[in-house]
C-alpha cells in the first residue's frame, strides 16, 4: 500500500480513455465507475459498472498496456491509485508478491470474462429468442 | 378440485413492460385454496391452452395476482385479456419459498428477468414481519431498463437494500450494468447466516448459486425455482421430471444442494 495514493474523483470524471497508455490502476473504495466503449453512431455505450472493492484497470499488466475500454465515474469515487511501473518493479523484486498480485488480477479478469459470456447468452430475453423451441 | 379449472374474471390489468402484464383475478363462484409465495397456478386461456404461472402477489381474500410474459400462444392470449375477461384456474401447486427457514437469518432475494414475479410475494411476506429476519437484500437483473418489473415498488425495498443491474443499458440509464452477481458486493449479509432465494433463467441461477457458495453461503440454504414442461401439475404425467423430482409436485422451489447435481446432467 506504500505505492498507493488516495484519490477522490467527482462524479462524471473521465478517468481514462480507450487506447491511452495504461500506466495506473485503482482499487475502488466507494462509488461507482462505468466502463464504456465508443461506438460510431451510438456514442459511448456502457458495458459494465464496477463498485466498491473492485479493481479498476488491468490493461497495465500485459502488452500493449493500453486501455481497451474507457472509464468514467458515475458518482463521487474514492479509490487507491497505484502507479503501474512501480508495482511492476516491486513484483520483479519480490516474485512471491508478484505471483499473488497476478493471481488476484487474473481472478478479476476471469470474473469479468465469465460475466461477459453469461451476458452473451441473453439470459433474460424471451425463451423463443434463444432458439429453445416451442414456448407456452 | 385441482384437475378442474375454476372460472376467474380479470378485475384488474396492468402493463408492466412491453411484453409483460399483471392480471388480478377474482373467482366467479368457488375459489382455489390460498397460495404461498413461490407456488404456481395453471392458468387456462379458453380455447388456447394452459400454462403454469407463479403467483406474483398474495392479497387478502380470494383474489389472485399473476404476472405473465408473452412468449408463446397461451401466454400471449393471457396477456391479451382485458378487464372482464375470463380465465380458468387450477391450483395452488408446488413447493413454496420457505421463509420460515430464514427466520433470524439475512436474506438474499435474487431475481433475473421475470423471476422477480414469483419472488415478490416473498419480499412482501418478509417486509410484513421485518423483526423475524435479519437484513433483507433484493437484487434484480434485467435485460434492459425497460424490462425491469415493479419499478414503482423498488423505493420501498431500498430501505432494507435493493439494487438493479441491466445487461443492455439504454440511453440515459445511470444505474448499474452487468450480471446480477456483481450486486453481491454491495449486499449486506453474513454468508454463514444467510438464506438465498434465487429465481430466473437456469444459467443465471447456476452462476448465482456458485457465486454464493464461493462467498460462503451453504448450498442447502440456497433455494432455486426450476422450470420444466409442466402439464398436469399433479405429479402424474411426468413431463416435468428432473431426475427423481417431478417439479410440479416436488418443485418448483428446491434446495440447490438437491438441484445442483441434477442440473449438471445433460439431457435429464
Amino acid at each position: 500500500m506504500a505505492l498507493a495514493r488516495e484519490v477522490a474523483l467527482p462524479g462524471g470524471t473521465r478517468i481514462f480513455e480507450e487506447g491511452e497508455k495504461a500506466d495506473r490502476f485503482w482499487i475502488i473504495r466507494s462509488g461507482t465507475v462505468a466502463l464504456d466503449v465508443h461506438m460510431p453512431g451510438r456514442g459511448r455505450v456502457v458495458v459494465e459498472t464496477i463498485g466498491a472493492g473492485s479493481l479498476l484497470g488491468w490493461s497495465w499488466l500485459c502488452p500493449p498496456r493500453q486501455w481497451h475500454l474507457a472509464a468514467e465515474t458515475r458518482d463521487p469515487v474514492r479509490a487507491w491509485e497505484f502507479d503501474a511501473a512501480a508495482v511492476h518493479d516491486l513484483c520483479a523484486e519480490d516474485t512471491a508478491l508478484g505471483l499473488s498480485l497476478v493471481t488476484v488480477v487474473a481472478e478479476t479478469i476471469g470474473d469479468r470474462l465469465r460475466a461477459t459470456r453469461t451476458r452473451l447468452l441473453d439470459l433474460y430475453g424471451p425463451p423463443g429468442s434463444q432458439g429453445s423451441g416451442p414456448v407456452p | 378440485m385441482t384437475l378442474t379449472p375454476l372460472s376467474y374474471r380479470v378485475v384488474d390489468r396492468r402493463d408492466e413492460t412491453h411484453d409483460t402484464v399483471t392480471l388480478v383475478l377474482e373467482p366467479a363462484a368457488n375459489a382455489v385454496k390460498p397460495f404461498a409465495p413461490g407456488q404456481f397456478a395453471m392458468l387456462y386461456a379458453f380455447g388456447v391452452g394452459e400454462i403454469p404461472v407463479s403467483v406474483s402477489r398474495i392479497a387478502d381474500g380470494h383474489r389472485l395476482t399473476h404476472t405473465v410474459r408473452a412468449v408463446g400462444a397461451v401466454s400471449r392470449a393471457l396477456c391479451g385479456l382485458r378487464t372482464g375477461g375470463w380465465v380458468g384456474v387450477r391450483g395452488p401447486f408446488g413447493t413454496a419459498w420457505d421463509s420460515a427457514a430464514a427466520h433470524g437469518n439475512d436474506l438474499l432475494v435474487i431475481a433475473g428477468g421475470i423471476g422477480l414475479a414469483p419472488l415478490r410475494p416473498l419480499v412482501d411476506a418478509v417486509l410484513a414481519e421485518p423483526h423475524a429476519f435479519g437484513r433483507l437484500n433484493v437484487l434484480a437483473g434485467s435485460r434492459t431498463p425497460a424490462d425491469l418489473l415493479y419499478q414503482d415498488e423498488f423505493p420501498a425495498w431500498e430501505k432494507p437494500f435493493a439494487a438493479v443491474t441491466v445487461d443492455r443499458p439504454a440511453n440515459g440509464w445511470t444505474g448499474r450494468v452487468g450480471v446480477v452477481t456483481t450486486l453481491l458486493r454491495e449486499a449486506r449479509f453474513t454468508p454463514s447466516d444467510t438464506v438465498a432465494f434465487v429465481c430466473g433463467p437456469e444459467v443465471m441461477m447456476r452462476a448465482t448459486a456458485r457465486a454464493l457458495i464461493h462467498q460462503g453461503v451453504r448450498p442447502d440454504l440456497i433455494r432455486v425455482s426450476l422450470e420444466r414442461n409442466m402439464r398436469c401439475a399433479t405429479g402424474h404425467c411426468g413431463h416435468c421430471q428432473l431426475g427423481p423430482l417431478l417439479l410440479c409436485r416436488d418443485g418448483p422451489v428446491v434446495g440447490y444442494d438437491q438441484a445442483e447435481p441434477l442440473l449438471a446432467v445433460r439431457e435429464l
